[in-house]
């Protein structure tokens, strides 16, 4: 699939996001939106997934670590054919499956309930090591906050990945620097994180624009080829990408845009859109 | 005078996984660098790339079992009761337990039993913060035959399941060709008019013995070993309160939350009689051996028959 393409979606991707959060009255859109290029990339170019036959043994493996950004996990599952998109109102209601964090029970292509920050990174590194001892070929990717690295469950999940030689695991980092408290260098800075990583016997790259799916495709590419180690891929985002007034806002970690943010954000997006369609 | 076999119920859970490990190719054991004093160690000599030592990092451990899990594979992941439920407890309840995934913790060193490590590391609190999360099954065995046979059951139980081991030797008591073991289903060892003992755990040969000297005195008590906490046999704890009209509860555990707690919430909705619950009395425990903890903290044979003296007075 080309850029243009996966550019489209992750458009439509953040209307989705937007217009869910809207119809909850609550939710994670900054977060979904920073992440909004590398769900996309996951799902329609990286990952070997079948939306008709979600549970595949043989499938490639997400686990969402920061699963308070599921507003822009479900949208790309839906978008992808795992469900329908029109459900996406339905998020955070009394009633619907789209409950407020991924529950694996109940939403399809969810592999991994997740939302209690650092859990995730653990059980995708689990995951890994049973490919690993039943020789199963597939790959396992797990997307972490910047902020969620302050737990440290997810040094002690970095620590066995990188003994056990997780070749098969790829961590993304969201990277873009603020968490409800304010920005992470200011409430207890996570950096260097990259060094981290390294420390941690992790092929580490980074990964300077990670709302580009240029870069994001180069990074995905090079962690293909890397034997005997797990890679880190550390990737500096916007948070809030896309929609002018949430971009680089704290405030818009978990809040829902009222009536007219909502037009407002919308509005944005529809011009975006048919920006990408005059290319 | 015959000796009574005597055997720690964490070596019955290491040997049991060994077992287990030769029918089934799926079982996969996960420690945090106790695997000598947990007993998975026997597991390791005998399969080593199916045993994942985590280092001292409970909370991921939990959290990989879970990942583990959700690929098929069964995990049980062994570690003390104290790090077990209460270090991981959160991973248990949202990493395992929420998504209702196949993970089996073998907690062992449960109790003041545990000796010379002192309160620190003697957890008299697991059953309460298992037994409050949705779904999970809590049980403790009585001796090495009940531990084996529990672990098996455990892995042909779909869902999370808690079993709590203990670190001293226990006097084998189920040695006889009609035990049966189901989860769920106490097994009542003893028939009795006056008053009905309810135990688990090495309480259950210990309130036997009080049970003796009761007879000694007139007195006909009933002993249920309760080896599943959750979900309680509540058929038979309310068909033994008609039947006794008193009950009495021993556990090595908090006088709160535990197997007294459960069988006190169920007769206190289906049959109200007067209960006494024996067990740790909401304080923390103590170095010593564990002999000399379980009488001054009057959980031996003693202790226990005193205490129903004085209910009884």
């Amino acid at each position: 699939m080309d850029k243009l393409e996966l550019q489209k979606i992750a458009n439509e991707v953040r209307k989705d996001i937007v217009t869910a959060v809207h119809s909850a009255g609550a939710g994670h859109p900054g977060g979904s939106l920073s992440a909004t290029e590398v769900f996309t990339y996951l799902y329609f170019a990286e990952m070997n997934i079948d939306p008709k036959n979600p549970k595949d043994p043989n499938r490639d493996r997400f686990v969402l670590s920061k699963g308070h950004t599921a507003p822009g996990y479900y949208s790309v599952l839906a978008e992808r054919g795992y469900f329908p998109k029109e459900d996406l109102k339905t998020l955070r209601k009394l009633g619907s499956y789209l409950q407020g964090h991924p529950d694996m029970k109940h939403i399809p292509g969810v592999d991994m309930s997740s939302g209690s920050l650092g859990q995730g990174i653990s059980a995708a590194v689990g995951m890994a090591i049973s490919a690993k001892l039943s020789g199963d070929t597939y790959r396992v990717y797990t997307l972490l906050g910047d902020g969620e690295i302050q737990e440290g469950q997810v040094w002690e999940a970095s620590m066995l990945a990188g003994f056990r030689k997780l070749d098969n695991l790829v961590v993304i980092v969201d990277n873009n620097g603020l968490q409800i408290d304010g920005p992470i260098d200011q409430v207890n800075s996570p950096y260097p994180i990259d060094k981290k990583f390294e420390a941690f016997n992790f092929h580490v790259i980074n990964v300077a624009d990670g709302n580009d799916f240029d870069q994001l495709a180069a990074a995905f590419a090079e962690a293909k080829t890397v034997k005997g180690m797990p890679t880190a891929i550390i990737m500096k985002t916007v948070k809030g990408k896309g929609v002018s007034y949430m971009e680089n806002q704290v405030g818009w970690h978990g809040k829902a845009p009222n009536d007219e943010q909502y037009e407002q954000a919308m509005a944005e997006l529809e011009k975006a859109g048919e920006a990408l369609c005059q290319k | 005078m015959s000796e009574v076999k005597k055997i720690a119920t964490r070596a019955s859970y290491g040997n049991a996984l060994v077992e287990l490990g030769k029918k089934y190719d799926n079982l996969v054991v996960l420690d945090a660098d106790l695997a000598a004093a947990t007993q998975t160690g026997i597991f390791k000599k005998e399969f080593p790339e199916r045993h994942i030592d985590c280092g001292i990092a409970e909370c991921n451990m939990a959290g990989v079992a879970a990942g583990i899990a959700t690929t098929g594979k069964v995990p049980f992941f062994s570690t003390f009761a104290m790090f077990a439920s209460g270090r991981a407890y959160e991973q248990v309840r949202n990493s395992i337990a929420y998504p209702q995934l196949n993970v089996k913790i073998g907690a062992t060193h449960g109790g003041i039993s545990v000796g010379e490590d002192g309160a620190s590391h003697q957890c008299c609190e697991d059953f309460a913060l298992m037994r409050v999360i949705p779904g999970m099954v809590v049980a403790s065995p009585a001796d090495d035959i009940e531990a084996k046979a529990m672990v098996q059951a455990a892995y042909e139980h779909q869902g999370p399941v808690y079993m709590r081991f203990g670190r001293a030797a226990v006097p084998v008591i189920n040695d006889n060709p009609d035990y049966k073991f189901e989860l769920g289903k106490g097994i009542v060892l003893r028939e009795g008019k006056d008053l009905t003992i309810i135990a688990n755990g090495l309480c259950v040969s210990a309130s036997l013995e009080a049970a003796e000297k009761l007879a000694a005195d007139g007195i006909d008590a009933k002993v249920i070993n309760m080896h599943t906490i959750k979900p309680l046999d509540e058929e038979l704890v309310i068909a033994s309160a008609k039947e006794t009209g008193k009950i009495v509860t021993v556990e090595e555990h908090s006088i709160i939350g535990g197997l007294g707690g459960a069988v006190c919430e169920c007769l206190s909705e289906n049959c109200p009689v007067p209960v006494k619950r024996i067990g740790v009395r909401d304080v923390f425990g103590e170095s010593g051996s564990a002999g000399a903890l379980l009488k001054k903290y009057k959980l031996d044979g003693e202790g226990i028959y005193s205490q129903i003296k004085e209910f009884l007075a």
